[in-house]
């Protein structure tokens, strides 16, 4: 198993310095509901995945990092998130969302480019800050561009439209757009659900590059993914978190019934 | 499968192609009527019309005299009451309609403003010029003025604005609207940074569906008073001596196209009937142009959204 899924030896406990965790999470979609008593840490410049079958919360999870349920009625948050180094908690009313977007950005599931030329899409997160020094956006959006390994594609032509790239450019343009404000954590919510393999290979490369400049939290219904990509995986059944560890402990000596079911594709 | 099946399934199947044939016939059949309808009215008053058409009549006052009157003050008028009125519609009708759909909260009140703002398009249009004879003319001490009709005439198409500015907000995928969210953009910084923008072809085309409507109602604006014979024009806005820009045209008397048409159909001569061909043939093409430069600025301004 451990050849096929081509992980990585275990990481030392010293080394890791914990960037997010949350604390008894429950979430309600009006009477729904959909996470119960999560307790998931997040470690700095490492990637967690979280994986498990449809419905069972993982992108509910995601997007609670981000407060991106605050935008819909109905919804309900209990228990904390709380951010590290100054152990806030970011579900606390009195924390702004908006403030909380700005240091965590987020990459949907299908690459999601404004209509706008690719300079500008990269630049808005740094106009919505307040930024207008031509040279410092110019300097900032190359220096995001290069991060997404996108630069060399499209610095002849950053005044063209976004949405005129092929899927995979316009998930690598969003990715740029989200580092582009220099977060402290990035969400991605199935980036590669909708690319064909080689894009969905370019960004995995992406991931493995991007941990040692960010902490990366990443949904994926694919498992093999899971394996290729994160350090550690957390396990999902609904709303529930099943089990939690170092990704290699999860894939060949996983602690519950439940997981194994689920890795070993007894169901899915 | 035996024989007699497919048979049976080759009759039902010949029987479906044949109630294809008919619906297509009949749809084709509407479709005739409709647009056959007004070529008709339209080639009729251009064959009467026509042969007026010249530089002077659209450079003539009109005049007892059939051969001499001409439509100067009536396209100046409608011109400028369309000026008016668009300059009170759009942002009234984009600001409401951008706050029904961004802003509001699900509440019994905005579904009962909802409901009634499309009830509003349906209301009778001398009913919004006895509201604004009443109202702007008296109470306001307006008077019978291009601004007065301007105002009565953006209330009218207020809904076709709102409801406009509402379905192209609405066409705006959700996961553009979170992408600008989700990089700390606050609901202002989304609304004119990504909605407003992308929504802008399909108000803009509500609007000019709206203005061209309103360039051809008669009945507020006869209600609230727009003469028939005018020989001559409002005040020009810009002049020579300070204070270089005046609004007096605002308050002057003034006509508009249909009303000038309206008034030469009511003269027995048969040289004004031509007359209010001619000006109907004219009415036409405005509207018609209206609606063109609508189809074509949608088409320039939706090449660039695509999502």
């Amino acid at each position: 198993m451990a050849a096929v899924l081509n992980v990585g030896a275990p990481t030392p406990a010293q080394q890791l310095v914990p960037k997010a965790r949350t604390k008894n999470l429950n979430f309600h979609y009006g009477s729904f509901q959909a996470l119960k008593n999560i307790d998931l840490p997040v470690y700095e410049g490492k990637v967690t995945a979280l994986i498990g079958p449809s419905g069972c919360g993982k992108s509910t999870l995601l997007r609670a990092f981000n407060r991106m349920h605050d935008l819909y009625p109905g919804n309900r948050y209990e228990g904390e998130i709380r951010l590290y180094p100054e152990d806030v908690d970011l579900l606390s009313p009195e924390v702004d969302p908006i403030e909380v977007r700005m240091r965590i950005g987020m990459v949907f599931q299908k690459p999601n480019p404004f209509p706008k030329s690719i300079f500008e899409n990269v630049a808005y997160g740094l106009r919505v800050r307040g930024e207008k020094n031509r040279t410092a956006l110019a300097d900032k959006v190359e220096a995001a561009l290069k991060g997404a390994a996108l630069w060399n594609e499209v610095n002849k032509r950053l005044d063209e439209l976004a949405v005129n790239l092929s899927g995979g450019q316009q998930q690598r343009l969003c990715i740029a757009r989200a580092l582009a404000t220099d977060p402290e954590i990035v969400l991605f919510d199935e980036p590669t659900s909708a690319l064909d393999p080689i894009a969905t290979a370019s960004i995995e490369e992406l991931i493995h590059e991007l941990k040692r400049h960010v902490t990366i939290l990443i949904v994926t219904h694919n498992m093999q993914q899971a394996a290729r990509v994160s350090d550690f995986t957390a396990y999902m059944y609904l709303g529930e978190m099943i089990e939690f560890g170092e990704t290699n402990e999860i894939f060949i000596k996983p602690k519950h019934k439940r997981t194994e079911d689920y890795i070993t594709g007894r169901f899915g | 499968m035996d024989q007699q099946a497919i048979a049976r399934i080759r009759a039902v199947i010949a029987a479906g192609k044949r109630r294809d044939l008919i619906f297509a016939g009949l749809g084709v059949l509407a479709l005739g009527i409709g647009i056959l309808t007004f070529l008709t009215l339209f080639i009729d008053m251009a064959v009467d019309g026509l042969g007026r058409l010249s530089v002077e009549f659209f450079t003539n006052f009109p005049s007892r005299r059939a051969g001499q009157a001409g439509i100067l003050s009536a396209w100046v008028g409608s011109t400028l009451v369309m000026l008016v009125t668009a300059v009170i519609a759009v942002p009234l009708g984009v600001a409401a309609g951008i706050y029904l759909e961004e802003y509001a909260k699900k509440h019994w009140i905005n579904d009962v403003i909802e409901i009634n703002i499309s009830n509003l398009a349906g209301v009778p249009s001398i009913v919004y010029g006895l509201l604004a004879l009443g109202l702007f003319v008296y109470q306001f001490g307006l008077g019978q003025s291009i601004l007065t009709a301007g105002m009565t005439l953006a209330l009218l198409i207020l809904p076709v604005v709102i409801v406009a500015t509402r379905e192209a907000i609405r066409a705006i995928p959700g996961i553009i609207r979170e992408g600008a969210y989700a990089l700390g953009a606050s609901k202002w910084q989304t609304v004119s940074d990504h909605i407003l923008p992308y929504s802008m072809p399909g108000i803009l085309t509500g609007v000019i569906i709206g203005l061209a409507r309103a360039i051809g109602e008669t009945a507020p604006v006869i209600t609230i008073g727009a003469l028939t014979f005018i020989a001559f024009l409002p005040p020009a806005p810009v002049s020579a001596e300070p204070p270089f820009v005046n609004f007096d045209w605002l308050m002057s008397p003034f006509t508009v196209m249909p009303i000038q048409m309206f008034n030469w159909t009511s003269r027995p001569e048969a040289a004004f009937h031509q007359n209010a061909a001619a000006a109907g043939f004219v009415l036409v093409l405005m509207t018609l142009g209206m609606n063109a430069l609508a189809i074509w600025l949608r088409y320039r301004l939706r090449r660039n959204i695509k999502w």
